[in-house]
């Protein structure tokens, strides 16, 4: 057997040590990695995957910490019908763009998992992805899912506005907010709310938490509540202290709602079939831009570099340029006359 | 291929509650490109290696100003081989009286670093150990 094979075979075992070499592969995109979870990938797609996300300080580590530790506390028929589910948590933080280091610090809030062997906790740097997330966390999450994990909690790194990937790759997304965050006019911005399956206002012990729900079932009320143009899931707002567990089971019960009517409602393949189109589409992207990088000549990635930046050539002409081998002018000449085009 | 990254947990076993050490080399570490799993305190031997394993990690960090040393990495250094990480690298920071240093040394520890030492010179001597294993990775 191949070293893959054994190693897809080692997981699929349910060893832990292989499970987290395998990660390791993965996250370094090794050849050996990829083809472990090619072997595996038959197994894919059972696991509940729900992502946290919210700003940094909100208290996502320690409501994870607390999310497992309910879940790991029962059964859950929907989840597993004789034990308490299998929980995987991968916390992603962010890489420093200078360093190229990262400190991942989200197990401190996780010391109450230590020693379940139901929960397998595994922390990842950005490592220079913009989204919330790296660029591998999905294909950690296949590995996990494969592993036999139920449920498996995806921490994104703080979130601003904007760091929205992991909708698109959970099957519920929680977003956490907690007092004191902004007035009404951030919660009607796009992007981070918008892709709320499930709000929490976290810290529900400090004053301002009223006000805080207030202004976000207002913001909901605005947007007509369709929680992702999916009408008929009510986004509830709920609040929870994580550093003392209230209000989670309540939480934990709300999310099995939201996949209950995934599962209902078609939903639950239509989301499947998203996080699939959209690690299809990255990959492919990767593939075709190393491709590309590798036919060319040496040095004539720097030569057009060095034109952009003397300003003898715009980024969409050398794109063009660099993509069909024909001169600049006549690229840029035919892009305007295009523009010119469609604005008539 | 990349290189991989290094990975190191810096954890704080036992009972004393200065983590001022343990966040200065994280930082350091971190500055000089590697990831960093920081644990927080009064971690059990047990809680330390569980972390290792999950997180596949080329290093540990111990860092230890109880005294308990001779108690504590004795454990980690056992739990760590029982689990198959045996070729994980281990350093031990904090106040740590000079007999012990050669007994710690023959359980298998690469350094041990006292007030003082430099977090440039403890930077270039994790990445000199990691990166010897790191040429050979895999199961």
């Amino acid at each position: 057997m191949s070293d893959h094979a054994e190693l897809a075979q080692a997981v699929r075992e349910g060893q832990r040590l292989a499970l987290a070499r395998l990660l390791s592969l993965i996250e370094n995109e090794q050849p050996q990695g990829e083809a472990a979870l090619t072997e595996l990938y038959p197994l894919t797609g059972r696991a509940y995957i729900v992502g946290v996300t919210g700003a940094p300080g909100t208290g996502k580590s320690s409501l994870v910490n607390e999310l497992a530790k309910t879940l790991r506390a029962k059964i859950y028929p929907g989840l597993h019908a004789s034990r308490p589910p299998a929980v995987a948590i991968v916390a992603v933080d962010p890489t420093s763009p200078f360093s190229g280091g990262a400190i991942l610090g989200d197990r401190i809030r996780m010391r109450d998992l230590a020693g379940d062997a139901g929960v397998f906790v595994r922390s990842m740097a950005s490592r220079g992805s913009l989204g919330g997330l790296a660029h591998t966390t999905s294909s950690v999450a296949d590995a996990l899912d494969a592993a036999g994990f139920e449920v498996i909690l995806i921490e994104t790194v703080g979130a601003g506005q904007a760091e929205v990937d992991i909708a698109r790759h959970a099957h519920t997304t929680l977003v956490i907010e907690s007092p004191g965050m902004g007035d009404d006019i951030q919660a009607i911005k796009a992007g981070i709310l918008e892709i709320a399956d499930l709000l929490v206002v976290n810290k529900a012990d400090l004053p301002g938490a009223e006000n805080a729900v207030r202004v976000l079932r207002a913001a909901l009320d605005l947007a007509g509540n369709t929680g992702g143009a999916e009408a008929r899931w009510q986004v509830p707002i709920l609040q929870a202290v994580a550093t003392t567990g209230q209000g989670v089971p309540t939480l934990v019960e709300a999310l099995l709602r939201h996949r209950e009517y995934l599962q209902a409602s078609g939903l639950w393949r239509e989301r499947g079939q998203q996080c699939a189109a959209a690690a299809l589409e990255a990959r492919l992207r990767d593939r075709l831009a190393e491709r590309w990088h590798a036919a060319q000549p040496d040095g004539r990635y720097r030569e057009i570099l060095a034109r952009i930046v003397r300003r003898e050539l715009s980024p969409a002409a050398a794109v063009q340029e660099m993509l069909e081998d024909e001169p600049a002018p006549e690229a840029a000449k035919r892009h305007l006359a295009a523009r010119a085009g469609a604005r008539r | 291929m990349i290189q991989p990254t290094i990975r190191v947990l810096i954890a704080k076993p036992g009972l004393d509650g200065h983590d001022r050490g343990a966040k200065v080399i994280a930082r350091a570490l971190r500055d000089a490109g590697m990831e960093v799993i920081y644990t927080g305190l009064r971690q059990t031997p047990e809680m330390i290696a569980e972390a290792a394993l999950q997180e596949d990690v080329h290093v540990v960090g111990l860092s230890i100003l109880s005294g308990a040393h001779m108690a504590l990495v004795p454990r980690v250094v056992e739990l760590l081989r029982a689990q198959g990480q045996g070729q994980v690298h281990l350093f031990v920071g904090g106040i740590i009286p000079d007999e012990d240093l050669p007994k710690l040394k023959a359980l298998g520890v690469e350094d041990i670093f006292g007030p003082g030492a430099s977090t440039q010179t403890i930077a270039a001597r994790v990445r000199q150990v990691a990166e010897g294993r790191a040429q050979s990775p895999g199961p």
